[in-house]
């Protein structure tokens, strides 16, 4: 299992999310960077937090367009599994490979906390080694993350806050969605901060080894 | 449409869609009624983007595109006259020339 980690110029846990990804039995992770179009035969993607191109304009908006994301939104419509975290999910929203926008915290402030996440659905390759139920905890820590999809079916939504953990006012507590198809994952926490347990939590783990569960060896 | 002599100069106005709930306008006209200016209601905080651009019609696509998220922003394009004045609230081929 090869996991690829973009890298864009203001990208700033592309370094944790390779190290979580190195943490899943079997697997190693490579950066990519911005400007290369070759996925060097990756299995996976992760488009990790940061604040891609200084988040000029929009979050996410330049990011969209950048060289690799052209390979990225052509793996993804033949099914390869992209997972986007933070800045990660609002740059696959730009693409649209994921449905709606982050807009700023109601609150307009950065917040930095761990929060717990409920498991709506387990049958994704992003879940698979949870149960529905199940409750995550990940840190978050962001001020654009409030969650916006009009008309978003409710089949696509992933994981959703806890009572009292939605402090950035995403619509319906939705905190991860995916895209019709199953293979497109997106969330504003953080899976590759919960990693080992000096850090308090190795919840986030779990996504990363369903996404190796899912790939073929 | 080629502009000949001086390249038009256009603003495209953004602001977050109505019905999507807007914080920063909320934040500033809270504010306002605290610094004396007790009347004021409605307040959107957005984005101006100016640009200089030979062919005017392209901005609409540009936006569309790039300068707008039209899931939860809507956007208005004017162009402005060298002194500074928007002349036109559209950027289409009755726009004036100079």
């Amino acid at each position: 299992m090869k996991f690829g980690v973009l890298q864009f110029p203001g990208s700033c846990d592309e370094r944790d999310a390779q190290l979580a990804c190195a943490r899943v039995p079997g697997a190693e992770a490579v950066l990519l960077w911005h400007g290369d179009r070759d996925l060097q035969d990756v299995d996976a993607i992760v488009v990790p937090g940061g604040f891609s191109y200084g988040d000029y304009l929009r979050v996410g908006a330049i990011a969209r367009f950048s060289p690799v994301m052209e390979s990225v939104i052509a793996f993804a419509n033949d099914g390869g599994l992209v997972l986007g975290i933070c800045n990660g999910f609002q740059v696959l929203c730009e693409a649209h490979l994921l449905p709606g926008a982050l807009l700023p915290n109601t609150e307009l402030r950065f917040t930095c906390r761990q929060v717990d996440l409920e498991v709506i659905q387990h049958d994704t390759p992003f879940t698979n080694l949870c149960a529905t139920g199940d409750i995550l905890s990940i840190p978050a820590k962001h001020q654009t993350g409030r969650y916006v999809a009009p008309d978003l079916p409710l089949s696509q939504v992933v994981l959703r806050y806890v009572s009292g953990n939605n402090f950035n006012g995403s619509q319906d507590d939705i905190a991860g969605v995916r895209n019709a198809a199953g293979n497109v994952f997106g969330l504003m926490p953080h899976p590759e901060h919960a990693v080992d347990p000096l850090t308090g939590s190795v919840d986030g783990l779990r996504i990363f080894e369903s996404m190796a569960a899912r790939v073929p060896v | 449409m080629k502009y000949i002599g001086r390249v038009p100069r256009v603003r495209v106005l953004i602001r977050p869609k109505e019905g999507i709930l807007d914080p920063q306008g909320k934040a500033v006209a809270r504010a306002l009624p605290a610094l004396g200016f007790p009347a004021v209601d409605n307040v959107h905080v957005g984005r101006l983007v100016e640009l200089d651009v030979e062919d005017v019609s392209q901005v609409e696509a540009m936006c569309e595109r790039l300068l707008a998220n039209t899931l939860i922003e809507d956007y208005e394009v004017a162009l402005v006259s060298p002194d500074g004045e928007h002349q036109s609230q559209t950027a289409g081929p009755d726009a004036p020339r100079r």
